[in-house]
């Protein structure tokens, strides 16, 4: 099943809570405090926030059909999961080149200096079940939606 | 002299041990309460500008953050409370009027909190409301004063014509606030709350913003002493028009939005040119007497071919049975009356806490009054003023209203902690601001299906009350005071408001 973020930049109020806990769902320890605080270094935020003025709006990797970071991986460690279409990035066999950083359009691949010299990108939280950038947005300004269009709510 | 250090109202409790420096609270913060210290790598806090709003605990990832009341105290007594010294010190560094909003605080004596509700036992059933029918239906308009009908073939034919009428499925509708004292979203969630749930939602003074018009049959249209906003189509478009003497948080004052409200949205709604002081006159200039009165009342019923109500809403003073038996008489199809503790945006302090009645014994003396002079079919009442919950409505209603306005309990259920700051423009969930940072904090869908969930759960209760006492249609209630029993209360005050003493039988 195809599942899509939506990002409504109206009803975005610029806390950027959805980074904490986008942070703290790909921690080791999944607690926010231990994320935070603990000995192990932080991962790299798979949601990126901009704002000018009044207007702000958090966006992450939008799993695109034709992904170019697909076609510039030299190891294939970035590939598509055929069931749900998302984009996803293999760790082990990333090789730290950064072409994906370099052909990513909307720039939401990051390096991620401190744990690996790997990249890092949102991967919908296929494990856990639900984005939990969707799940913790005060102001439903990050909404799921399936391939109709209807929301899906956890 | 020495000059007077300003006493915060409120304490920000951090837990270090919990703050993970995300600083959400820090750009979340209208009134810039938290800061963070690069140099020492903290979140610290200015204690002196917090407002109590809440805002910053509820959005703290890691439960961080507390905000208590000072207890650093001056030393106050019975007399010189607190607040009145602090208001003197800001008065003394101000010279200036002290504003507030919201509704009064006081301590006068609560009269929903000393009336008792009946039940039925043994000699009466009692109705389940989930098993079996419950009418909460309800109609607002002038009802005449017999019904003429005729049977043809079989068929009943009603021949007499019924005035237009409100029709709602509780008696519970959204009061007066405006485009400008509050924010479009927290009217759209209003709004689209009154329309789902099949109640009306009132513009307020401000006008009908373009926005909203795919809601306007189910609203109630101000025209008030500023006359904001008002032209055929906002008449045209909708449910019903009111007439706005006054308020019952500043009874006698006109009204003012400061001109950094008055965005380009607010000066085309309201039709004033952008960034200029928005002045409601205390008085309409037209209205100086019911005869001016009735004029207005006719002007807006030839305007709309008489296919609309025309109501007209006056604050609770001490003259409120004669003057609404005036109001009825020159032809209003409904009167709102808005009590002592009715809300508001801005309003000086010492007008909110000191002018005015309490709504259910204005409610109380109006009904009696209407019913005496032979004129209560003529107009429906609708209370408003301070409504805190299902009892208190059906205590209302009992007392004689047709149906309530709630104002600030809807906004309470957007997210209102009651700081009463409405009139600073730095409201931090989004409700009593113009600011675009702020407002967008306010998503109109999860509002309007709060407001609904809170319409519905005291729609729910009501049914319950009133299954307990043995009546299944709010229709039923309406006036029927001995349903009422006061505790506490003195022989005038049980006499003002028509009811028995606890104990006191049938």
């Amino acid at each position: 099943m195809v599942k899509r973020i939506i990002i409504r930049e109206e009803y975005c109020i610029g806390c950027r809570l959805c980074e904490v806990h986008c942070i703290t769902k790909h921690s080791k320890t999944k607690d926010i405090i231990k994320t935070y605080k603990g000995h192990e270094p932080k991962p790299v935020s798979g949601i990126y926030f901009e704002e000018l003025g009044h207007i702000s709006f958090a966006i992450q990797c939008r799993h695109c059909e034709d992904a170019q970071c697909i076609e510039a991986c030299l190891t294939g460690a970035m590939y598509r999961n055929e069931n749900t279409k998302a984009v996803l990035h293999n760790k082990e066999k990333c090789i730290g080149c950064w072409m994906c950083v370099m052909v990513c359009p909307l720039g939401v691949i990051k390096i991620d200096k401190e744990n690996k010299k790997v990249a890092s990108k949102c991967d919908l939280c296929i494990e856990e079940g639900f984005p939990a950038c969707v799940e913790n947005c005060p102001n439903e300004a990050i909404i799921l939606v399936n391939e109709k269009g209807e929301r899906i709510e956890k | 002299m020495a000059k007077v250090k300003k006493i915060s109202e409120f304490v920000v409790d951090r837990d270090l041990e919990k703050c993970i420096k995300c600083q959400a609270c820090v750009r979340m913060c209208s009134n810039d309460v938290h800061i963070y210290d690069e140099e020492f790598d903290i979140v610290r806090n200015d204690n002196s500008k917090c407002v109590g709003c809440h805002f910053c605990e509820s959005i703290c990832p890691t439960e961080a953050i507390e905000i208590k009341r000072n207890t650093s105290d001056i030393k106050e007594n019975y007399h010189w409370k607190k607040e009145y010294i602090v208001d003197i010190q800001k008065q003394a560094e101000t010279g200036g009027v002290i504003l507030t909003g919201m509704g009064c605080d006081k301590h006068y004596k609560n009269y929903f909190d000393h009336i008792l509700l009946n039940a039925s036992q043994v000699t009466n059933p009692s109705i389940d409301p989930l098993r079996e029918p419950m009418e909460l239906k309800t109609f607002i308009g002038r009802k005449p004063d017999r019904i003429e009908y005729e049977f043809k073939n079989g068929n009943l034919i009603l021949k007499t014509k019924i005035p237009p009428q409100l029709e709602l499925e509780t008696p519970i509708m959204f009061s007066a606030m405006s485009f400008g004292s509050i924010s479009l979203n927290a009217m759209k969630s209003l709004a689209k709350a009154a329309k789902d749930f099949g109640t009306y939602w009132n513009t307020g003074e401000g006008g009908l913003p373009e926005e909203l018009y795919e809601y306007a049959d189910r609203c109630i249209v101000q025209v008030a002493s500023g006359r904001f906003g008002v032209n055929i189509d906002y008449l045209e478009k909708a449910g019903a028009i009111e007439i706005k003497i006054g308020q019952g948080a500043k009874p006698g004052i006109g009204g003012h939005l400061p001109g950094e409200k008055v965005t380009e949205q607010i000066s085309k709604t309201r039709m004033i040119p952008e960034g200029t002081d928005a002045l409601s006159p205390a008085p309409h200039h037209d209205i100086y007497s019911i005869e001016d009165l009735k004029q207005l009342i006719f002007a807006l019923k030839e305007a709309t071919s008489y296919k609309k109500p025309v109501g007209v809403k006056i604050a609770a003073v001490h003259n409120v049975a004669p003057i609404a038996s005036g109001i009825v008489r020159a032809g209003v199809d409904y009167i709102v009356i808005d009590g002592v503790r009715g809300g508001t945006g801005a309003a000086p302090k010492i007008i909110r806490d000191n002018v005015g009645i309490p709504i259910e014994i204005a409610i109380a003396v109006v009904d009696q009054r209407l019913r005496e002079e032979g004129i209560r079919n003529n107009a429906s009442i609708i209370a408003a003023g301070g409504f805190r919950k299902s009892s208190d409505v059906i205590k209302a209603i009992a007392l004689g209203a047709d149906a309530v306005y709630i104002g600030t309990a809807a906004l309470i259920s957007l997210g209102c902690h009651l700081c009463q700051k409405c009139y600073t423009g730095k409201c931090n969930w989004g409700i009593a601001t113009q600011d675009p940072y702020l407002t967008k904090r306010l998503n109109p869908e999860i509002g309007a299906k709060r407001v609904y969930n809170l319409l519905r759960a005291w729609s729910l209760e009501i049914k319950e009350m009133l299954g307990g006492m043995g009546i299944n249609a709010i229709e039923s209630l309406r006036g029927n005071r001995e349903q009422l029993r006061g505790i506490d209360l003195n022989e005038i005050e049980l006499k003002m408001l028509g009811i028995k003493h606890a104990g006191e039988a049938w």
